[in-house]
């Protein structure tokens, strides 16, 4: 019998047929009907009208047909909800079937079913599964539970799922473990912070029995989640490794990568000088180099891991050399991805094996791998100084094979051995300008001008051979034409004398007939140059550039951290982190290697420890615009030397690259605000805004400092406490600040007195404050004008906004200050009253205030004792107001005075107080009832300091 | 994890879609066509990303599998997957052909179904799955509730690759060592690279869940046992192989190989492969090919080969076979040889050469004039290697290069059977050059050429590729006196026409370097019979 016939009907009225044919009595048509219906469906034909008849079918004993109309509710399900609850009686009768194979195809099927209806349907048949005596239904049902959560995590959440999964990871099933693990990853990786897959070293423990039980697949599973492992110390890390071992052996190499992954990433945390970390190094070895004689796919994926391997650990296979060695029926990219680890492991041992390969693989047919030959061949040249010879004369040999691409990326890898080797092979420049005609491809045109530039002294008719490129300059890709704007100019630089018309010639093409903004600015800046100082124009033109190092393609290093804690996967193979290609939130939490253990060698870093084993100092990542140093004018004249590999051409350079210039310059920037406040003020944006944005930087500084403010609760003055040293001047190279707090006309103000106790002049005084609880900030700048001679005080006031940025300090009233003046930032830190706080309309209506009263819960009330207080309650009353804590009503039982008493601070919490005055008694008994029960306590503080001055 | 799976014919018609992930749409299916499919040019990488979206394809004939996802999967993992599924299909159903699939639809959403699910590849052994997935229909009754439980239990159980309560009349057991020897030579005859790979394909069919270890002359194993019974006076006629790696299946416990070295395990039914190995010690390579290519003229080409063999004179190679290709131009070819028969086949652009049997030591030619039609074809032929298949029929001399310890305990209530299978001497591999000649400059004018052509290109270098494949099937079949050892064997040469200039008294001269690589399969086939007490 043969299927192959469903995927010809195209009839005319089809559908209607097939109705018909569904609704058949006789089972086999009916049958026939469905797997027609599925032909259709997987052709891309709609044939949703069908669905109630299709699920009519799935009343089967059947399992062949039940599992087609499956098939067809999965898909249709979704566009068409309503009816798809018809078919939730079955599925529930299915979970309860006495056959467990049904049971797992129900609750399998019902989880990849997506409407909201049937999912909560799901739960209850889902919980039974999950504790089905069967292992198979447990399997599919632990796979069930991350489908549900795809669908909707809240549901798996609140239905306690998560915690039978967890369950499941004890199972005795090694399969069920597996799937659990899988499951419960997938979910983990959309909850970055939780701790769902509690890794400990009993549930380690668990995972690493199943792992020698269980599936290749559900090896697979469990060794990506130990990856995810961190563990506590080198000895676990050891006795984990030496457990996970033994997979290297395994026949499916998604095991073995697996393992591979796990075992780098543990061995971050092993003493170099212990004996199993050479061991394990060694066992690394052969499984890899098997890996190259599976399926070319497979070559690929595992060329591409040990790419970043070789880049991590390059001991692992310095010697297999020979096995990264091309075969003739290798598919291309096989071949591409084994040129590229070539030259990561030339070396002065090998690189004449190398080199005769290379110069072999150059004259092979496919013109990408001609093309990667040969840059591998200047490659070598960079990375391997006593070959540079050879390289270069096997370049010259290529070159004269005319072979157009040939020549012309030669020349493009032969300026970059000019770069590295000044003054060395110069001579070969005749070769090259004889090919001046073949170069087609801007990159090769434009090294080529490089070179007659670079050299214009030692190539006699330079002029003649830059003159023929500048006929068609406005043909030129911008590359061509940036490099010849510069050749040109070094060139009118060297033999000033016979080039002038040319350089004239140049400089009008670049900056009145074109387009590009680049050129044109380049040109001008040129043009200035020479017109204004011919001297400082030679100079800059002519500078002496750096020597580029020897690797400009690797791997920026925290990139090939993460990407090898994700050996095995797509990431490696792209060679890009995942948040790159995945969308969403999933796998994009940045992975890292553990540090590598304490005892004994805490100062081997791994990557010190990782170069140690090449001989080699570590190779520097330069950014691949490596000439941008040297010759800023050349900035994007010379192109990046790396030979990406075809999917992810040199993306990760590029990722590196901003991650520096991100870090680079918020560091600058946190630099300069925080050095420099006053800068930002004087810029006359809105003060009260100003602070935000340059307070952050400072307080990174500020969190160690020493607590000067100690003077807590301080005696106080009618309205301000007195002045306290703030800053002595010890601490501050000399400039004392004491000072207070005040507020005076509804304005909080500073009050300080600096006096320079140093020998010398100080000037450009400014002030900054740490983000605060009530977001104190400077209103202004610190207005000292004239400069601090020495001996001599200056009193400022600097007025306060409180609309600056917030954050809880301990104490609540804590305010960490830096001040600057020309000789340095100084931290200090204070507390001001929180009376300072409370605003002039603090007044609460009566109603209002007995309302509030009783809403406050009780638990929010404090009381304290204020001890040795001669005042009566008007008094106090009096002079409470001044510092806006307002008497709402008094009143008086058994000869004790009960003041209820309001105030509202700065950013609207309200503030109840019931304070009771017994004559004759020094002590009142206050008690404070707020929203806010944290503030209590430095209110109590001001009361005190208040009634007491 | 995997979102979709996919097969397509070679025009790109999707023959079957199953999508497991919501991420995946159907548009998915166009875009892998559309991008992968029809795409112009050749396919540079198995991994592909469209629009976020990342597609791994294998090709099977001229069938497309395609996993798609756009999370950061286990790459590794889903080719294995991939393979893994042609494993399965092709146990179902023979070869993966449009035809094939087109006919067993129904059945591989079926598969599809239960060794994938969510994306997760489930139990995907074709021993568990015949248990459960079979193409009549069965109806769900039809199994007693033991029955289901059995499969259940060996679906998801730790012996996923072997039902219980296989019984057989008569136990069996049958082991073949393949052996492919891979070496890469210098233009200068120097050997650059070599390597065995091995491989152990088993065929058991034996009652119960048979506990089976399997004994290598593996040096460490050996080093031990010596250093053990030294005092017997440790025979040195024991040789040992230093093995470099090996990967086993998944019924070997790999932490008891890894403690002990001892390959322990319980069999699949049926056939499988047991271990794979890799070595690079003594590699001896049976026979040399050495071609010569001579480019006389645009439109003619002198190719010679001369095959030696390499082995002992008192063996004999059979049904020797060479295949020398021939450019993409030819219009004709002269054959002269002094061995065999030599025809030059249009069809398969190749001349195929055969040689009934040859002793060891010996040497053989064939020379050959080809006739190349002027061509402008910018395409560059691409040089394929020079490949040979033999036979050879030696004496095997097993005692004394194997270890006599392999058991094989089938553990049944009924039997007990015990043998000692003589495993031919794994350091029989031979070698095959892979021969890649190089640079054959001839500035020198060709007497007879035709009217100089002015626009030819300058002299060209000449670049000849050899490459010899060898193959080697030792069967020495433990009842049979004569086992029987077959030997392929791939050699190119590649000739490129050269043009010729000037000076018409002067023949061609000729510089030729030659690379050689060499691949050999060597077939050992220790067939075991093991009966029923």
């Amino acid at each position: 019998m043969t299927d192959s016939k469903y995927f010809t009907t195209t009839k005319k009225g089809e559908i209607f047929e097939l109705k018909a044919e569904l609704n058949s009595d006789k089972k086999e048509k009916k049958k026939e009907a469905v797997k027609k219906v599925i032909a259709s469906m997987t052709v891309g034909k709609d044939v949703s009208a069908l669905f109630p008849d299709v699920v009519n079918c799935m009343q089967t004993d059947n399992l062949e047909l039940k599992k087609l109309v499956y098939l067809y509710l999965m898909n249709y399900a979704k566009s068409q909800p309503d009816m798809a609850i018809m078919a939730v009686n079955t599925f529930v009768k299915d979970c309860e079937d006495p056959n467990p194979l049904i049971r797992a195809l129900a609750v399998r099927t019902m989880g990849c079913i997506r409407v909201d209806k049937i999912t909560e349907y799901l739960c209850e048949p889902l919980r039974k599964c999950l504790k089905d005596e069967d292992p198979y239904v447990r399997k599919t049902a632990a796979v069930c539970v991350a489908k549900l959560h795809d669908i909707n995590a809240q549901l798996v959440e609140d239905q306690g799922f998560l915690d039978t999964l967890k369950d499941l990871i004890s199972d005795s099933n090694p399969m069920v473990v597996a799937n659990a693990v899988a499951a419960l990853s997938e979910i983990a990786e959309s909850h970055p912070n939780s701790n769902l897959l509690d890794l400990n070293p009993q549930t380690i423990n668990k995972l690493l029995t199943a792992l020698n039980e269980c599936t290749e697949w559900g090896q697979i599973f469990i060794l990506d989640c130990l990856a995810n492992y961190t563990p506590r110390d080198d000895r676990e890390s050891q006795s984990i490794c030496e457990r996970v071992t033994p997979r290297l052996s395994h026949a499916n190499s998604a095991v073995v990568l697996s393992a591979v992954k796990v075992l780098m990433k543990f061995m971050e945390m092993l003493p170099k000088d212990l004996d199993y970390y050479g061991t394990l190094l060694k066992k690394l070895a052969p499984p890899l180099v098997t890996l190259l004689s599976a399926e070319p796919e497979l070559q690929y994926v595992a060329l591409r891991n040990i790419n970043l391997i070789v880049q991590r650990r390059p001991e692992i296979l310095k010697h297999e050399m020979k096995v990264f060695f091309v075969k003739y029926n290798d598919p291309i990219y096989v071949k591409l991805e084994k040129l590229d680890i070539m030259i990561r492991l030339a070396s002065q041992a090998n690189i004449a094996q190398v080199l005769a390969e290379l110069k072999e693989y150059a004259t092979e047919v496919d013109v990408d791998f001609v093309r990667k030959a040969v840059r591998a061949i200047g490659r070598c040249a960079i990375k391997v100084e006593q070959s540079a010879e050879r390289c270069v004369s096997t370049l010259l040999d290529l070159i004269q094979t005319k072979v157009n691409y040939v020549v012309q990326e030669a020349i493009v890898v032969i300026k970059d051995i000019f770069r590295k080797y000044p003054n060395k092979y110069e001579s070969v420049i005749a070769t090259l300008c004889e090919n001046l005609d073949s170069l087609d491809e801007p990159e090769a045109r434009a090294a080529m001008i490089w070179i007659v530039g670079e050299y214009a002294e030692r190539i006699d008719n330079a002029d003649e051979l830059l003159e023929s490129f500048l006929e068609g300059f406005h043909d030129e890709s911008t590359q061509v034409q940036l490099q010849l704007l510069t050749a040109i100019v070094k060139l009118f630089l060297k033999k000033p004398t016979e080039t002038q018309e040319l350089v004239q010639q140049v400089l009008s093409l670049a900056t009145q007939d074109s387009d590009n903004p680049d050129l044109r600015d380049r040109g001008y800046i040129y043009w200035r140059l020479l017109s204004t100082d011919p001297v400082a124009a030679k100079e800059v033109v002519l500078a002496e550039k750096p020597l580029i190092s020897e690797e400009t393609d690797l791997i920026e290093p925290t990139l090939l951290e993460e990407l090898i804690c994700h050996i095995g996967t797509l990431a490696s193979v792209y060679h890009k982190p995942p948040s790159a290609f995945v969308e969403g939130s999933r796998g994009v939490q940045h992975k890292r290697l553990p540090g590598s253990a304490g005892s004994g060698d805490s100062v081997d870093s791994p990557d010190t420890a990782s170069a140690a084993g090449v001989s080699e100092a570590p190779p520097a990542v330069i950014p691949s615009q490596g000439d941008l140093l040297g010759d800023l004018l050349n900035l994007d004249l010379t192109p990046p030397t790396a030979t990406g590999p075809p999917p992810a051409p040199s993306s990760g350079l590029q990722m590196g690259a901003m991650d520096l210039l991100g870090g680079g310059l918020d560091s600058l920037l946190g630099g300069d605000l925080g050095g420099s406040p006053a800068l930002g003020a004087g810029f006359g944006a809105p003060p009260a805004a100003m602070p935000a944005s340059f307070n952050a930087p400072v307080s990174g500084g500020l969190d160690d400092l020493f607590d000067l403010g100690g003077g807590v609760g301080m005696p106080m003055g009618s309205y301000s406490p007195p002045k306290t040293v703030w800053l002595p001047a010890m601490k501050a190279k000399g400039l004392e600040i004491s000072g207070t707090f005040a507020r005076r006309a509804g304005v909080i103000q500073m009050e300080m007195t600096l006096t320079n106790k140093a020998m010398s002049v100080m000037t450009d005084f400014a002030i900054q404050f740490n983000r605060n609880s009530f977001g104190l900030a400077p209103a202004g700048p610190l207005q000292i004008l004239t400069p601090l001679s020495p001996n001599q005080s200056i009193e400022a006031a600097l007025p306060l906004s409180t609309v600056g940025p917030v954050m809880k300090m301990e104490p609540l009233t804590n305010l960490q200050v830096a001040v600057k003046n020309n000789i340095d930032v100084f931290y200090f830190s204070c507390q001001y009253p929180i009376s300072m706080l409370f605003v002039e309309d603090g007044k609460m209506e009566r109603q209002v205030f007995l309302a509030t009263w009783k809403d406050i819960p009780n638990d929010n009330e404090s009381q304290f004792q204020i001890k040795d207080c001669h005042l009566n309650s008007d008094a106090a009353s009096n002079k409470l107001q001044g510092s806006n804590v307002f008497t709402i009503a008094k009143r008086t039982v058994e000869g004790q005075d009960m003041l209820y008493q309001s105030m509202k601070l700065t950013n609207g919490i309200w503030v109840l107080a019931e304070l009771r005055v017994q004559t004759g008694n020094p002590n009142y008994t206050v008690s404070l009832k707020c929203r806010a029960p944290e503030v209590s306590q430095c209110v109590f503080q001001s009361y005190e300091a208040m009634l007491k001055n | 994890m995997i979102g979709g799976l996919f097969i397509y014919n070679h025009k790109g018609e999707v023959l079957i879609s199953r999508v497991y992930r919501d991420d995946i749409g159907r548009n998915a299916v166009d875009a892998f066509r559309v991008n992968v499919i029809h795409a112009r040019q050749q396919v540079r990488s198995p991994v592909t990303n469209i629009a976020r979206t990342s597609f791994f394809h294998v090709k099977r004939s001229n069938i497309w599998l395609a996993a798609v996802t756009k999370q950061n999967v286990n790459a590794t993992m889903v080719f294995e997957f991939l393979y893994k599924m042609c494993d399965v299909m092709a146990a179902y159903f023979g070869k993966i052909s449009e035809e094939n699939v087109k006919n067993n639809f129904v059945l591989i959403y079926e598969l599809l179904d239960e060794i994938l699910d969510f994306g997760y590849p489930q139990n995907s052994e074709t021993g568990a799955l015949k248990t459960f997935i079979t193409q009549q229909g069965i109806k769900s009754q039809h199994h007693t509730k033991e029955e289901q439980s059995q499969i259940t239990s060996q679906v998801t159980g730790q012996i996923g690759w072997r039902r219980e309560g296989i019984k057989y009349r008569r136990n069996e057991l049958f082991l073949d060592v393949l052996e492919s020897v891979n070496l890469l030579m210098s233009p200068q005859g120097q050997v650059l690279s070599a390597h065995v790979s091995g491989r152990v394909v088993m065929k058991s069919y034996l009652s119960g869940m048979p506990e089976c270890k399997f004994g290598m002359n593996d040096k460490i194993v050996i080093d031990k046992q010596s250093r053990a019974s030294s005092e017997d006076g440790g025979k040195s006629g024991k040789q040992s192989i230093a093995i470099d790696d090996c990967t086993f299946h998944q019924c070997v416990r790999l932490s008891k190989f890894d403690s002990e070295r001892s390959i322990s395990f319980i069999p699949p039914d049926g056939d499988y492969e047991l271990m794979r190995y890799r070595t690079t010690k003594d590699i001896i390579l049976p026979f040399r090919v050495i071609p010569l290519v001579r480019e006389v003229g645009r439109t003619k080409l002198e190719v010679k080969v001369v095959i030696k063999s390499n082995f002992k004179s008192s063996l004999l190679a059979q049904k020797i076979e060479v295949r020398i290709p021939t450019p993409l131009n030819t219009s004709g070819v002269q054959l002269i040889c002094m061995k065999g028969k030599a025809k030059y086949k249009a069809s398969e652009n190749a001349i195929v050469w055969k040689i009934k049997r040859m002793a060891g030591m010996k040497e053989s030619q064939v020379s050959a004039e080809i006739e190349l039609l002027p061509t402008n074809d910018k395409k560059k032929w691409t040089r394929p290697p020079i490949s040979m298949n033999f036979e050879t029929a030696i004496k095997p001399e097993p005692t004394a290069q194997t270890r006599p310890t392999t058991d094989l305990q089938p553990r049944t209530r009924t039997t007990q059977p015990r043998t000692r299978p003589h495993r031919p001497p794994a350091q029989n591999q031979t070698t095959q050059p892979r021969t890649r000649p190089t640079q054959t400059s001839s500035p020198e004018p060709e007497p007879h050429s035709p009217e100089p052509d002015p626009h030819r290109p300058p002299a060209q270098n000449q670049n000849h590729t050899a490459q010899n494949q060898t193959h080697t099937d030792l069967q020495p079949r433990t009842r049979t006196t004569q086992p029987r050892t077959r030997h392929t064997q791939t050699c190119s040469p590649e000739p490129e026409p050269h043009s010729p200039e000037s000076d018409p008294h002067r023949p061609p001269a000729q510089n030729q370097n030659h690379t050689a690589q060499n691949q050999t399969h060597t077939d050992l086939q220790p067939r075991t019979r093991t009966s029923s007490s």
